[in-house]
């Protein structure tokens, strides 16, 4: 049995982002919120909280090493964006995505951090040229997936068959648990019928979601209800952030599997997530002896901000509450899983 | 997203220039969560009133440098960073008057990895003191 203590627990800071959009709370806070909730790691967006990203000043890079060793958090993951689109009227190359990986490299490693969530729409070429520079320093770079797509998603299959080919340690995944949402989140549909989206379609297509039916035939169904061009954005939206596939598709690949983003979009009182079923995925890993952390992401904020303050700490707070748990059980096989596809 | 805190109210005030109103600002965030360089910023849809100002009457300052907003496209290096106020400028000779005035803006972001971008919207009456 593997020793399931190996897995470990980190916090990403996307958690706390609308704390820190109002100035609520500093990254220093951020920092010292993770210690206060005894959450060993830490992920940092770069662009979010770190002035003018990627050049990093100095006196931030001393400031950030002095809070670590403070608090006594471990830095691990730097997520990191390609903005394909920045020079007017033209996308950018190839070999300027790599240039802008290669420094974002070297930023990882004056910030102490040795993996880099590299955004979903990274070309297999690109990470293939980043290797050999992510090797010399001991950096990994880990492609997330995030819904829509998934493991058995063509543009995930072609990256595979690269790290299959280039077999470099530095080259593997940054799985979004987005991929695993069984349910529909709640505070998304219950968004959509406050922006006045036809009740009928919003249970239609929740419904339907949670039945795991296809959903290019549902968004479909959806238009031919006469849906609004708004509500059609929002649908769009919620199929593009959540996606029930097979955890067990996992197991095939977890040597590839450097980060897990532990999405949450809405923490019960019960220490429970309404979407994800933690208490099935986490076996999954077990089982498969991932060794790196799930690090919480609250995504839920903006759906209740119309109504509610939203409180990203006190959601953290709950999740690590259920994953320490979670992560203490012993859970000898998936439970409850439909059959392995292949 | 972000929708309600687009418009920051507290630097609503007419802007004079060599003794003569030239216009009005207020205080504005981004719809996004992340700090983004300027050429991300789509389009500015600004109205006070009803009365809809087009983006050649705008300029927008960041941590004391002005940006007109027809200029931002060419901006890949400078950051608007995740959270900060930028003061909207908006040419209007003789500026507003003092008082009520309903407030309306809509912005986008030209974000790559998602086919739309983002977008928020936000509406506020604010007071605009003499």
């Amino acid at each position: 049995m593997n020793d399931q203590s190996s897995i470990k627990r980190c916090v990403s800071f996307f958690s706390f982002q609308e704390e820190y959009f109002l100035r609520k709370l500093t990254l220093e806070d951020c920092i010292a919120t993770a210690a206060r909730l005894d959450i060993p790691g830490i992920e940092i967006i770069g662009d979010q909280m770190i002035p003018d990203y990627p050049d990093i000043s100095d006196e931030f890079l001393r400031k950030w090493h002095a809070w670590l060793e403070k608090y006594e958090r471990v830095p691990v993951c730097l997520d990191t964006f390609l903005d394909f689109n920045k020079y007017n009227n033209r996308r950018m190359s190839e070999d300027e995505v790599l240039a802008t990986i290669l420094h974002d490299i070297q930023n990882a490693r004056k910030l102490g951090f040795s993996l880099i969530r590299i955004n979903h729409d990274v070309s297999p070429w690109a990470l293939e040229k980043s290797a050999p520079t992510a090797e010399k320093y001991g950096i990994k770079l880990g492609l997330e997936i995030h819904a829509p797509h998934h493991l058995d998603h063509e543009f995930e299959q072609r990256h595979i068959e690269m790290m299959s080919r280039t077999q470099s340690p530095s080259l593997g995944f940054v799985v979004d648990m987005s991929i695993f949402s069984d349910r529909f989140p709640r505070v998304v549909s219950d968004r959509w019928l406050r922006d006045g989206m036809d009740p009928a379609i919003v249970s239609y297509f929740v419904e339907s979601y949670n039945a795991h039916n296809c959903l290019d035939y549902v968004c479909d169904q959806v238009v031919q209800m006469g849906a609004r061009p708004e509500d059609i954005g929002m649908v769009y939206y919620g199929v593009r952030h959540n996606l029930y596939s097979n955890p067990e598709r996992m197991l095939e690949y977890m040597p590839l599997i450097f980060h897990v983003h532990a999405t949450l979009n809405e923490m019960l009182p019960d220490y429970t997530e309404f979407s994800v079923p933690y208490d099935q995925i986490i076996p999954v890993f077990q089982q498969g002896g991932y060794n790196g952390y799930l690090s919480s992401e609250y995504e839920g904020g903006k759906h209740i901000d119309d109504t509610e303050e939203v409180d990203g700490v006190e959601q953290v707070r709950r999740h690590q509450v259920m994953l320490k748990h979670l992560l203490s059980i012993e859970q000898p096989v998936a439970i409850a899983m439909p059959v392995r596809v292949h | 997203m972000y929708d309600k805190y687009l418009i920051v109210g507290e630097a609503f005030k007419n802007v004079t220039e060599n003794g003569k109103v030239i216009g009005f600002q207020l205080g504005m965030r981004l719809p996004y969560y992340r700090g983004v360089v300027l050429s991300l910023i789509g389009k500015t849809d600004l109205s006070v009133d009803g009365e809809v100002f087009s983006p050649e009457q705008m300029s927008v300052t960041l941590n004391g440098k002005e940006y007109e907003l027809t200029g931002l496209e060419n901006e890949p290096v400078a950051k608007w960073e995740f959270g900060e106020i930028g003061i909207l400028t908006v040419k209007k000779p003789g500026g507003l008057n003092p008082g009520k005035h309903a407030v309306e803006l809509a912005q986008h972001m030209k974000i790559s990895y998602v086919p739309f971008g983002f977008h928020g919207h936000d509406r506020k009456e604010l007071t605009l003191i003499e």
